[in-house]
């Protein structure tokens, strides 16, 4: 298959101290990919890393463009959505502010208004919250929204910061039941960075294994889930 | 009565200049958490700059009227994107100064083009009492409805238009507004630009009233400060209804109260009263946010 995402020796950082120190690692055209990592391993920053919003090193190549260096605006033009850690609510702006600024930089309004539907289709709560103030909804209800503003871009790439931080173990399974719908009806590949490695591994065909800014393993979801160290250490049993 | 209700309208059309002058305030505090000291001697620049257009050049007053706000709109872009975005990620005292040094130079400049003495600054309303009403007139009507119009307009833009959205959300929230592909820094710019438009918009009608010079904002930036902050800072709809409110407070207690030599420390009362009582101001947003 062929890949989307293509990263070669990435380092990234903030300030003087590096945090990232060569990462290499792809992902397929339709695919998901995990990047599992404790807390502070690397895992926020190497999303923020492929869109621009740190510093880089190294290469980063997306549907056949170098985009190491580019600005976030440009890179998201390119087709690349952000979900990113702590959801990016728009707190003073509504639900349905939040989701239509997804599709900012799209020109296609027929388009845009079915993907609206579209979306509202996958989360009915939020159109029923459409012009509630959105910093007033629950943490499950705007991780559901950052994914909805994500999807309005129609995008090629979703990365996905830690979608089920902090939520209930039930709607964590609405949400990730949504996103494997959206993957394979929509064909959208996913980079998912989680420290839940079981339900990473669920949802994933291919998993990398950061530890303080270094990947040390690196497999099919299948395999990974079956290695003992990574049973003991991130699965827990 | 009349004289009373004169007052009460004088008030209402001071309010309108102080509502567009904390909304040009207010525009620039929710987008960068500064308050732009300079607003008011840009705005008296642009006001000189309408002067010329109508006494040097020979324009009509509308049209002068309508180039001047265009004028301002590019000189405001371009400020922030030669002055303030230079100095984007430098400490808030360098941002201060910078904003003291427009001060001067737009304040010197002024002098040195324009000349110091003072200049009447026509009126595009008629001169005959309102409907035959001595304590009233045209110039004060047509201030309240332009400024009514041009307030309108404004929230009209930032409500329902993709790129008002756009700029409240890169005010807001520049990092998600850059995930969403916004160019937050061109959004600033554009609302630098808007901030100065209206500020010309109240200069020239002020300019009427309070004749034109060098030093005619000074103190209507100051009651522009007063009403932003007892509307609530970053609340454009509370700075619009405080203008209104400090217009009018202004204009009664001056008449029957304190007298007009006063007038001015009613400005610096509300400020220092509102920071001490109530520092989100009457309608100051409290932002519930879940987590
Ligand atoms: N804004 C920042 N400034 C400085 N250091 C940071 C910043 N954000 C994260 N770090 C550091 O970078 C390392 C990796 O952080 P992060 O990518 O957020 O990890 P993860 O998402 O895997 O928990 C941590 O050591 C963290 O302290
Ligand atoms: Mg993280």
């Amino acid at each position: 298959m062929a890949k989307l995402l293509d990263v070669k020796g990435l380092r990234a950082g903030y300030g003087q101290t590096e945090v990232l120190h060569g990462l290499t690692f792809e992902l397929e055209q339709g695919g998901i990919t995990t990047i599992l990592g404790a807390n502070g391993a690397g895992k926020t920053t190497t999303l923020r890393a492929i869109c621009g919003m740190v510093r880089v090193a190294g290469d980063i190549v997306f549907a056949g463009q170098a985009i190491a260096g580019k600005a976030t605006e440009d890179i998201v033009r390119l087709g690349v959505a952000h979900v990113p850690d702590g959801r990016g609510t728009f707190v003073q702006l509504t639900t349905e502010e939040n989701v239509r600024l997804g599709a900012y930089v799209r020109s296609d309004k027929g388009q845009v208004a079915a993907d609206l539907d579209r979306v509202y289709h996958y989360f009915p709560r939020l159109k029923e919250r459409r012009m509630q103030q959105a910093g007033t909804l629950s943490g499950g209800e705007q991780q559901m929204l950052a994914i909805s503003r994500a999807l309005m871009l129609s995008p090629k790439l979703l990365l996905l910061d830690e979608p089920s931080f902090g939520l209930a173990p039930l709607i964590v399974q609405e949400i990730y039941r949504i996103l494997r719908d959206i993957n394979t009806k929509e064909k959208v590949s996913m980079l998912l960075v989680e420290q839940n490695a079981n339900i990473a591994l669920g949802i994933a065909d291919h998993a990398y294994l950061l530890e303080t800014g270094n990947i040390v393993m690196s497999g099919t979801s299948d395999v990974i889930k079956n290695d003992e160290t990574i049973r003991k250490s991130y699965l827990g049993y | 009565m009349e004289a009373f209700l004169h007052q009460i309208f004088s008030g209402l059309a001071a309010g309108g200049i102080y509502a567009s002058v904390a909304l040009a305030l207010v525009m620039i505090y929710t987008a960068t958490h500064h308050i732009n000291f300079a607003q008011g001697e840009m705005a008296m620049f642009a006001t000189f700059i309408g002067w010329a257009l109508i006494e040097w050049g020979g324009l009509n007053f509308w049209v002068a009227f309508l180039l001047t706000i265009v004028i301002a709109f590019c000189g405001g872009f371009a400020i922030e994107r030669i002055v303030l975005r230079p100095l984007h990620d430098k400490p808030v005292l360098s941002i201060i100064i910078a904003f003291i040094g427009l001060l001067v130079i737009f304040n010197a400049l002024a002098g040195w083009i324009f000349g110091f003495t003072i200049k009447a600054f026509p009126s595009p309303f008629p001169t005959s009492p309102p409907f035959g009403n001595r304590f009233l007139n045209w110039h004060e009507i047509g201030t309240v409805g332009i400024t009514v119009v041009v307030l309108l307009l404004l929230f009209a833009f930032f409500r329902l238009t993709p790129l008002g959205l756009a700029m409240r959300a890169a005010a807001f929230n520049p990092e998600s507004a850059r995930l969403v592909g916004i160019r937050v820094g061109l959004m600033l710019a554009l609302g630098w630009g808007l901030a100065a438009a209206i500020g010309s918009v109240a200069g020239m009608l002020v300019a009427h009233v309070v004749y034109l010079d060098p030093n005619m904002m000074a103190g209507i930036l100051l009651y522009g400060f007063a009403s932003a902050l007892l509307g609530g800072i970053d609340n454009p709809g509370g700075a619009v209804v405080g203008g209104f409110i400090v217009g009018v407070a202004e204009n009664v207690l001056g008449a029957y109260v304190i007298g007009t030599e006063l007038k001015l420390s009613v400005a610096l009362v509300l400020i220092i009263g509102v920071l001490l009582v109530k520092p989100a101001g009457l309608f100051g947003r409290r932002i519930v946010t879940r987590v």
